[in-house]
């Protein structure tokens, strides 16, 4: 871990740091311009409002650090809150039953993407797309219509506000705030994280380094699947319904938050932090609109699509000056032949 | 030269499956046949026809009525048109081993433009107003192919990152445009674009008709073809041969770009109306099948424009199909699931590395494995 700071150049904290200046600049603006947008309940609420984001968010960062895309976010949210609601309204099951089935369908259909991807050598663009197309089709075979949730425990989740010092913030966020720190965690000081930048860097490098690409690789879909019906949970929990049109969209959203959190879209550089910020902008954007109340929704496509353009020339400008270096690899792992190549 | 290359790539074909050493000589022919690019296309297209054929007995009668043609056939190929056109502009994209998300907004964005100019006029049926409207969405279409190969053979963006700038972006704009309303506008001559008859024939046919053609003449009886593939290929090596690789990119985008306009006026001006949120929703994903479908490779390097037009075909002939056999349209997203899946599998070389090795190259019975695999 002290060789932490030869394989992270400082070059690469600037598309982080440019995310904070945005979102610090954003954030002053707003509170110079509306009165109330100073106050720390408006940041609060953009996580409120944002959480399934934020751990949809969290495993498409996992995916596009090996250099993949996951486009069936959005769908396996929405299979996940139709699911949830199905089940507890006319099956009538109970929460503890639901929870855990839900989570483990995402990470099976996560699991199953994966494999293709890996063993069949499928570009995950197209594979990830026939996922979307079928989790959003099982949404329709279950409803088409919006099922309410009116049990308990979704109840409780919905209403029930964590207080600290005078603000608040709803459950959702502790969840996601817990997914942030594991995840951020197993990308930093795992094995598991260190495979997933070495794919990112170079696929072949890595296997010919004896990395389990396989296994990372799946892996990394299986975590995606998994934070997408987590976030399908959370999102269930903020919408009390399922329903089939719930999170059109949110994979590019989910992308946009990565990528303007300065991750790389080729894959192998990038932190869980930009993420975070990058979800912040974007619900700082939606504030903002909000707040003014003259501009319309539509500015706010407007203003990610800039944002994202301004962001990857970002980008192409940092690779460009070549502070951007394959990534080293683990110190654990092997450097010699002897472990069995993945495939 | 197109004769060539089909030679080369015929080979290529043969050379990814298994070993031909035990094949009998005799059998040559038919497997030749049988390994032909188009010929899984071009069954699954025949299938689903005929699966018509068993609900709705007169599916394939075409009458002239009032002189213009009318048929369950000749719906498909009227409303697939404009998917034909994004899947074509799309083909060359993907030969050049891009892809471009944003036709989508293309299409919302070029039939804002044209509709709101057209109901600025103020005789909408006045020609010489609709075909500037015409021109200025196409000339906007243009623009916008133009940004995404600027962006992409330019200044060196990911193809998929490149577009999805303008996807979210471009849907935005042509919210902008509309003023997020629907305009709706009331012009016989826009109209014709893609409702109306031309030669007792859909005029949107013979608009798809005449856009496929410009697109198999420029690639297949010039060397444009040849070199998009081989910029698909290597783009770095085709530089380094003499071919402005860039340049071809730009092209290939822009004309991407262009395709995606003239579906745009062509759905808009059927339904008279331009919808900047919902116009041509989806419309990306649908022509990346229909690509896929038809034989071009995500990979780029080869391309096949006929198989694409099948594809855009079968996926308009499968929706049209699960409408008239009365099963719920909301599995649409199901069928089409199952067909990326099965169509991807059976074109994998890792796939058929593993499955075929062992057995007999008979593909349809193994593709069912994978659907249950992805179902789970």
């Amino acid at each position: 871990m002290s060789a932490r700071s030869s394989y992270l150049p400082s070059g690469r904290y600037v598309p982080v740091l440019a995310t904070l200046a945005l979102l610090a600049v954003m954030y002053g603006a707003g509170a110079l311009r509306y009165e109330a947008f100073g106050d720390g309940q408006v940041i609060l609420n953009v996580f409120v409002d944002n959480a399934f984001l934020l751990v949809v968010a969290v495993g498409m960062t996992f995916v596009i650090l090996t250099g993949g895309i996951d486009l069936s976010v959005g769908s396996v949210v929405a299979l996940t809150t139709m699911l949830s609601a199905s089940l507890l309204k006319d099956q009538a099951w109970p929460p503890y039953a639901v929870l855990p089935l839900v989570l483990l369908l995402g990470a099976l259909l996560g699991l199953g993407m994966g494999c293709v991807i890996h063993y069949f050598e499928i570009q995950p663009f197209i594979v990830t797309l026939a996922g979307m197309f079928l989790a959003r089709g099982l949404c329709y075979t279950i409803s088409t219509a919006s099922i309410p949730i009116d049990d308990p425990f979704w109840r409780s989740m919905a209403d029930s506000k964590v207080r600290l010092a005078g603000y608040f913030v709803s459950p959702s966020v502790l969840v996601a705030l817990v997914v942030v720190l594991v995840a951020a965690y197993v990308l930093g000081y795992t094995r598991l994280g260190r495979n997933v930048y070495a794919i990112g860097g170079s696929p072949g490098s890595a296997l010919l380094m004896g990395l389990p690409v396989a296994r990372t690789r799946i892996a990394v879909y299986t975590i995606s699947g998994f934070c997408s019906a987590l976030g399908g949970v959370l999102l269930s929990f903020y919408m009390l319904s399922g329903y089939g049109l719930h999170a059109v969209g949110m994979e590019l959203d989910a992308i946009a938050a990565v990528v303007i959190g300065g991750t790389l879209l080729t894959g192998g550089s990038g932190y869980l932090v930009g993420t975070v910020l990058g979800v912040m902008v974007l619900g700082v954007i939606q504030t903002i609109i909000t707040f003014d109340g003259t501009l319309s929704s539509w500015w706010t496509k407007i203003v990610i699509g800039v944002l994202l353009f301004v962001f990857i020339v970002l980008q192409r400008l940092i690779a460009a000056r070549g502070t951007r270096s394959a990534p080293a690899a683990p110190e654990s792992a092997p450097l010699t032949l002897t472990a069995p190549p993945a495939r | 030269m197109s004769r060539e290359t089909d030679a080369v790539r015929d080979e290529r074909v043969v050379a990814d499956g298994e070993s031909d050493l035990v094949a009998p000589r005799g059998a040559g022919r038919m497997r030749g046949l049988a390994r032909h690019r188009l010929l899984w296309p071009v069954l699954v297209l025949v299938l689903l026809l005929l699966s018509n054929l068993i609900f709705t007995p007169g599916f394939f009668e075409i009458e002239v009525r009032q002189g213009h043609l009318y048929g369950s056939v000749v719906d498909i190929v009227r409303f697939g048109a404009p998917l034909i056109l994004v899947a074509l502009g799309m083909t060359l994209v993907i030969a050049t081993g891009g892809i471009d998300l944003s036709v989508g907004s293309i299409v919302a964005i070029c039939g804002a433009m044209a509709c709101l100019r057209i109901s600025d006029l103020g005789d909408q049926n006045e020609v010489t107003g609709v075909l500037a409207a015409i021109g200025l969405a196409l000339a906007l279409s243009l623009v916008l192919g133009l940004w995404n190969g600027a962006l992409i053979a330019g200044v060196g963006v990911q193809p998929i990152i490149a577009t999805l700038i303008l996807m979210v972006a471009g849907r935005g704009l042509a919210q902008l445009i509309t003023g997020g309303q629907i305009i709706t506008i009331n012009s016989s001559p826009y109209k014709l674009i893609g409702a109306g008859y031309w030669l007792t024939l859909p005029f949107s046919i013979l608009v798809a008709l005449a856009v496929t053609a410009l697109a198999v003449l420029l690639t297949r009886r010039t060397a444009l073809g040849l070199l998009i593939e081989a910029v698909g290929g290597n783009a770095e090596a085709s530089r380094l041969a003499g071919i402005r690789s860039r340049r071809i990119m730009l092209m290939a985008y822009v004309f991407c770009g262009f395709c995606a306009g003239v579906a745009g006026l062509m759905i808009s001006s059927n339904v008279s109306s331009a919808d900047g949120n919902n116009a041509g929703l989806w419309i990306e994903l649908d022509a990346i099948l229909a690509v896929v479908i038809g034989g071009t490779p995500l990979a780029g390097g080869r391309f096949s424009i006929g198989g694409t037009v099948i594809g855009a075909l079968i996926i308009q002939a499968l929706s049209t199909t699960i409408y008239t056999i009365g099963v719920p349209p909301e599995t649409t997203l199901l069928f089409k699931a199952v067909v990326v899946t099965v169509v991807c599998l059976v074109q994998s070389p890792a796939f058929r590395a593993r499955v075929f090795r062992r057995r007999a190259p008979r593909p349809l019975p193994v593709a069912e494995k994978p659907k249950a695999e992805v179902a789970r």
